[in-house]
């Protein structure tokens, strides 16, 4: 195969693979048991994009008490449950830190019930198949998930010796009836009671793993030993806000970014043309990251992604600039366009890497959105460091090959 | 090949910065910056009215719930939508205000509401500024071990400028400072040093090629071999981010326009700001040889 055939086939083959990427994220794919979803449902929304609600809750130690790793846990589980019974869709709850939680409820559109439901403070109860209430969470001294003789996996409680007793009492009148442990008002469990319990130490059986013993534990220690958890931060956007700055920063972006590349094209016309479609492996190499890592988009993100749009191309115009300097001093294209890579290259990896160095820094020491911030600023980097040379390189060197143009003019020189 | 006189003017360029972060450090000390509520702690409460409404009402209504303090702003394309900003309110309180406003404009809503805790804002302000330091000494390091260290303070000093420069930004401006102050400062200062690095590396090749010039036409050749660089670059950016400002929606206007002011200034330091510094720091010798 000619020199000139080879070339061509290597761009078609480039741009095969850039028409086969947008295809796979704009439609998605499905390649036997293999799936991908396009892009719109792949990636997760922030909800200042979606719409929906964000609490930072803290606890706060009632006098005498401490927090624990083991209160805040249970804290959590009884949030996740009550977030359960709001129905939402996705819900996220989260620890942060030694005496945080985070609650993300996406798409929630009656934020203040949804604020009620969270705050209250957790409350316990055991209740009777009489409706009577037999003790109540303060009574509660531990709560564990252990393995009982046949390694089945069950709840061990402890009563304080005031439960004990009401217990013991109610044992003896229920025996062989249901008592309802109650949690904010929902059952959460109600055992048949086997035998009399006069010292205060029962188990729950008949649960179908540890894991589920390990969340009804916490959920009974988290309404009898409850923190105060305090709003710390509340953020509510409407579905209708969060819509709208979706729509409105998509199409500033597409409009942006349209803008780049029509700049590139007009002036440095066919380099120029490569580089913009070096820029759209560019942005669908980063939304591919996006996606794999799980990241979630919110809206100064989308912003932060459109500059660095701006900012990946500049990559391109050193080589192009170097480029055409060596151009102007009399070379040939292909040998032009060699030199002009090469002289670039340290240019752009001590540029590039300088940046890389303080996102590194930054993702190390910071937290929280300082750390996401750092994590979007290196993928950028690489990724464009990525299009910008080898996508770029390829395509120049074999447009050159194939001599389809060899006016220097519409090299930009 | 044009030759600017860009060092000879060294002290015009550097004036006009200084004049610049003074005017900013004026009104930092007069009035301070606009801390936005992720600091203070306050609520937002944004509503979509529904109908052209007179913010002078609004403030009125508002005012009768004597709030210690409280703002009140314009925003939507239709001017149809009411920010208002407070202290801190109870969920009683921020229900009466929204039912008060519902009554006065019926079709209101309320379509975005914040409430912080001061406590997180100023955590996360004290841990980007050690993230912040913490990166620079290691740009610093690394600049001084690939080029020298005269190098590696002048970039420094293009970054602080860039950085007071924001600041006075946003105290002249009146800009409310919330948390992605901190993302506008990081991305700035990523650009900023990204584009010094360039001219510093061109100027590092001359310094080879160039044996007998002086340092000052070293910057000067470098400058303008890496100019047309530099505008364009600085343009692709613009361009992206200008398209934001103006069809992005309310939310993040303050957020682009504080880029695009970082933007221009981080172009601005390289040329004006990091390359002078260069080559005063290096001395007034007559050529890099000597």
């Amino acid at each position: 195969m000619s020199l000139r055939a080879k070339s061509l086939l290597k761009i078609a083959v480039i741009l095969f693979i850039a028409v086969f990427l947008a295809y796979t994220l704009v439609f998605g794919i499905k390649i036997g048991p293999y799936q991908v979803a396009p892009v719109k449902k792949a990636i997760k929304l922030g909800l200042d994009l979606q719409g929906g609600i964000y609490v930072l809750l803290e606890a706060k130690p009632r006098p005498g008490q401490t927090i624990t790793d083991e209160k805040m846990n249970a804290a959590k589980e009884v949030i996740a449950r009550r977030v359960d019974q709001l129905g939402v869709a996705e819900p996220i709850v989260v620890r942060q830190g030694e005496n945080r939680i985070r609650v993300e409820l996406p798409g929630v559109k009656d934020s203040q019930k949804a604020l009620e439901v969270i705050g209250k403070t957790a409350s316990l109860q055991f209740i009777g198949p009489d409706q009577k209430v037999i003790l109540t969470g303060d009574n509660v001294s531990d709560a564990r998930a252990v393995y009982g003789n046949l390694n089945t996996p069950m709840v061990s409680l402890k009563l304080d010796s005031e439960g004990a007793k009401k217990f013991a009492e109610a044992t003896q009148k229920f025996l062989d009836k249901p008592i309802a442990i109650v949690l904010d008002g929902e059952i959460i469990s109600a055992p048949i009671v086997r035998s009399v319990i006069t010292n205060g130490e029962a188990v729950i059986e008949g649960l179908s793993s540890i894991d589920e013993a390990a969340q009804l534990a916490a959920l009974i220690r988290g309404g009898a030993l409850p923190v105060d958890l305090e709003q710390r931060e509340i953020r509510a956007v409407g579905p209708t806000l969060g819509a709208d700055s979706l729509a409105k920063s998509l199409r500033a972006g597409m409009i942006g970014v349209v803008l780049v590349m029509a700049f590139m094209i007009l002036y440095y016309r066919i380099p120029g043309l490569v580089a913009d479609l070096a820029l759209m492996f560019y942005i669908m190499l980063v939304l591919i990251v996006f996606i794999t890592l799980d990241a979630t988009l919110t809206l100064p993100g989308i912003a932060g992604f459109i500059l660095s749009v701006g900012m990946a191309v500049d990559a391109n115009v050193l080589i192009f600039e170097r480029f055409k300097e060596e151009l102007r001093s009399g070379k040939t294209l292909r040998a032009a366009m060699d030199a002009g890579f090469s002289r670039a290259l340290t240019t752009i990896f001590d540029s590039n890497l300088t940046t890389i160095i303080s996102a590194l820094v930054l993702f190390y020491f910071g937290t929280g959105p300082i750390k996401g911030f750092a994590v979007t600023l290196i993928i950028g980097n690489i990724a464009s460091l990525f299009t910008a040379i080898v996508v770029t390189r390829i395509l120049l060197v074999n447009l050159i090959n194939t001599r389809l143009f060899t006016n220097k003019k519409l090299f930009s020189a | 090949m044009r030759i600017y006189r860009i060092m000879e003017r060294k002290w015009l360029w550097m004036s006009i910065s200084l004049a610049v972060i003074a005017l900013g450090l004026f009104s930092l000390g007069t009035r301070g910056l606009n801390w936005g509520i992720d600091f203070t702690g306050g609520d937002i409460l944004h509503y979509n009215i529904g109908q052209p409404y007179s913010l002078n009402e609004a403030r009125e209504l508002i005012g009768s719930f004597n709030l210690r303090t409280f703002e009140v702003k314009e925003a939507g394309d239709d001017r149809q939508e009411l920010i208002v900003r407070t202290v801190i309110l109870s969920a009683d309180q921020q229900k009466k205000i929204t039912e008060s406003i519902r009554q006065k404009w019926p079709q209101a809503q309320l379509i975005r509401a914040e409430k912080v805790d001061a406590v997180i804002g100023k955590e996360l302000q004290r841990q980007a500024l050690i993230a912040l330091l913490i990166a620079n000494i290691g740009v610093l390091i690394y600049v001084t071990f690939r080029f020298e260290f005269k190098s590696g303070v002048a970039a420094i000093l293009a970054l602080v400028h860039d950085v007071l420069v924001m600041i006075s930004f946003y105290s002249i401006f009146n800009i409310p400072v919330d948390s992605t102050f901190i993302a506008v400062i990081l991305t700035v200062v990523g650009y900023s040093i990204n584009d010094t690095i360039v001219i510093f590396d061109r100027i590092r090749e001359n310094l080879k090629i160039m044996g007998k010039a002086s340092f000052d036409e070293i910057a000067n050749t470098s400058i303008v071999q890496t100019m047309a660089r530099s505008i364009n670059t600085s343009i692709t950016t613009l361009l992206s981010i200008i398209a934001l400002y103006f069809l992005g929606g309310e939310t993040i206007k303050d957020f682009t326009l504080a880029l695009i002011v970082g933007i221009v200034s981080g172009a601005y330091s390289t040329i004006f700001i990091a390359s002078p510094l260069w080559s005063m720091f290096r001395g007034q010798q007559k050529t890099a040889r000597a």
